[in-house]
């Protein structure tokens, strides 16, 4: 068991800095032909949470807990109750677009990397669209983690110079006549779009309404629609 | 650093891939890096800003050829042997070193909680001039440091419109490299698409960032 545990770690101390690739775990087999080294970054974490764990560094009830609030608790659904506010209640929308921070606490969200938050509207006159160029901050409280896409250089790189172009891949076509606001996420304030609610919108219940916003709308790569109306 | 994280701008990174109905994690192993790092991070050797400033060096050809959480990895690996958490003989051994005390675990199931709920802010209670107004109009600084900036190549040398002043933060640049939090007055400041991208791009689009009193001057 130790001798596996350690060719993990060897494995790792040798790409830290360096690529988990295959390349540099043969250039390592060659040294320890006679081993198997494992090239599964799963067995190369896996080993260096038991040393911290080892250490008394780390607690693993810690980690589950955390690991635990993404995966569970904290989501898309949190921004979407929040919209769905917002379009059912005009005070509250003014409180949301003046004071985020305080308007988001009053539905019980905020924490962790969304301290500092700021909405910005959609009107029929401007959409806006969230991005981070320089690395991948997202507003985690109220959209949860982010996925792949918004973390990947193609949406990184493009959105500050092609939005439109971006926004017709996600299959949004904006008029010219509508201006197009990119927030680029280069300081600790995370952003959230209120999407417009859509027409036919108006007799729902909050709960309905908040059915309709997606996660994508809140980001602006998409609209709050009804279902039958996103599927054609 | 002019480096690859800061890609604002590129052209040939490819079409987007989104993917229907995504997990939050797509790997345990990605769960336990992202939770293993926020774990570690409270033992408060390093801040938001190092934390950031480890990923973007690594390696260019690494970092564009790996994954997110693979990069994270890597740059964890490289600030724990930094802080001394971990030496490179114990990773190897995979063992802690003979004699090693056993710490108690800075991040405790109450403080993961704690931390999810309220977070790290960034945000302080200072009562600093800001340096400017809203409404403003702002010339940026041609920067090009070797160290951490949150000042994107893209909006070097651009002018611009505070569009808000969202109080006093900490500076990245400085405390990324623990040099101190130098906190200043952060605003919210608006670029015309046409003169980050010039005259091809639609007259009506607009860029915003969020910059630091440092990165401005008067126009």
């Amino acid at each position: 068991m130790t001798t596996t545990r350690r060719d993990f770690l060897t494995a790792t101390a040798a790409t830290a800095g360096a690529a988990m690739t295959p390349d540099l775990t043969h250039a390592h087999q060659h040294e320890h032909e006679h081993q198997v080294v494992p090239s599964d970054p799963a067995l190369r974490v896996k080993a260096l949470e038991s040393l911290l764990v080892e250490k008394g560094l780390v607690d693993r009830a810690a980690l589950d807990a955390l690991i635990d609030a993404y995966e569970h608790k904290i989501g898309p659904r949190n921004g979407a109750r929040v919209v769905a506010r917002a379009w059912a209640d005009p005070a509250y929308k003014q409180r949301l677009l003046s004071d985020a921070d305080a308007a988001i606490a009053e539905l019980g969200y905020g924490g962790m990397q969304g301290e500092h938050m700021v909405v910005v509207e959609n009107t029929p006159k401007v959409h806006n669209l969230v991005v981070c160029t320089l690395c991948s901050c997202y507003p985690w409280p109220v959209l949860g983690l982010p996925p792949v896409w918004y973390k990947s250089a193609p949406y990184r790189s493009r959105s500050v110079i092609d939005p439109r172009g971006i926004l017709g891949e996600f299959g949004l076509q904006i008029p010219e006549n509508v201006e197009v606001r990119v927030w680029d996420s280069t300081a600790e304030i995370r952003y959230l779009v209120l999407p417009e609610r859509p027409a036919g919108a108006e007799h729902l219940t909050e709960e309905q309404l908040a059915s309709l916003v997606t996660r994508d709308s809140m980001i602006g790569v998409g609209n709050a629609t009804f279902p039958e109306k996103a599927s054609t | 650093m002019n480096g690859v994280h800061d890609m604002g701008g590129m052209q040939d990174m490819g079409p987007i891939q989104a993917e229907q109905h995504e997990p939050v994690f797509h790997e345990t192993w990605e769960a336990r890096v992202f939770a293993l790092r926020r774990a570690m991070g409270a033992w408060r050797k390093w801040n938001i800003d190092a934390s950031r400033y480890a990923v973007e060096l690594v390696p260019p050809t690494d970092y564009l050829r790996m994954s997110y959480y693979e990069r994270q990895f890597t740059a964890f690996l490289d600030m724990l042997v930094q802080h001394k958490f971990v030496t490179h003989a114990e990773l190897e051994s995979g063992v802690p070193a003979p004699g090693t005390p056993i710490a108690t675990p800075a991040l405790t199931i109450e403080k993961a909680h704690m931390l999810v709920a309220k977070g790290v802010p960034t945000k302080r209670d200072l009562h600093i001039a800001p340096r400017f107004q809203v409404g403003q109009r702002i010339q940026t600084r041609n920067i090009n440091p070797l160290g951490h900036t949150r000042l994107p190549r893209y909006a070097r040398a651009k002018s611009g419109t505070i569009e808000s002043d969202y109080g006093v933060f900490v500076f990245p640049d400085t405390n990324a490299e623990f040099l101190g939090e130098n906190p200043q007055h952060l605003y919210s400041v608006r670029f015309s698409a046409r003169e980050l991208w010039g005259k091809q791009a639609p007259a009506k689009d607009s860029v915003y960032l969020n910059l630091w009193d440092a990165y401005l001057e008067p126009a």
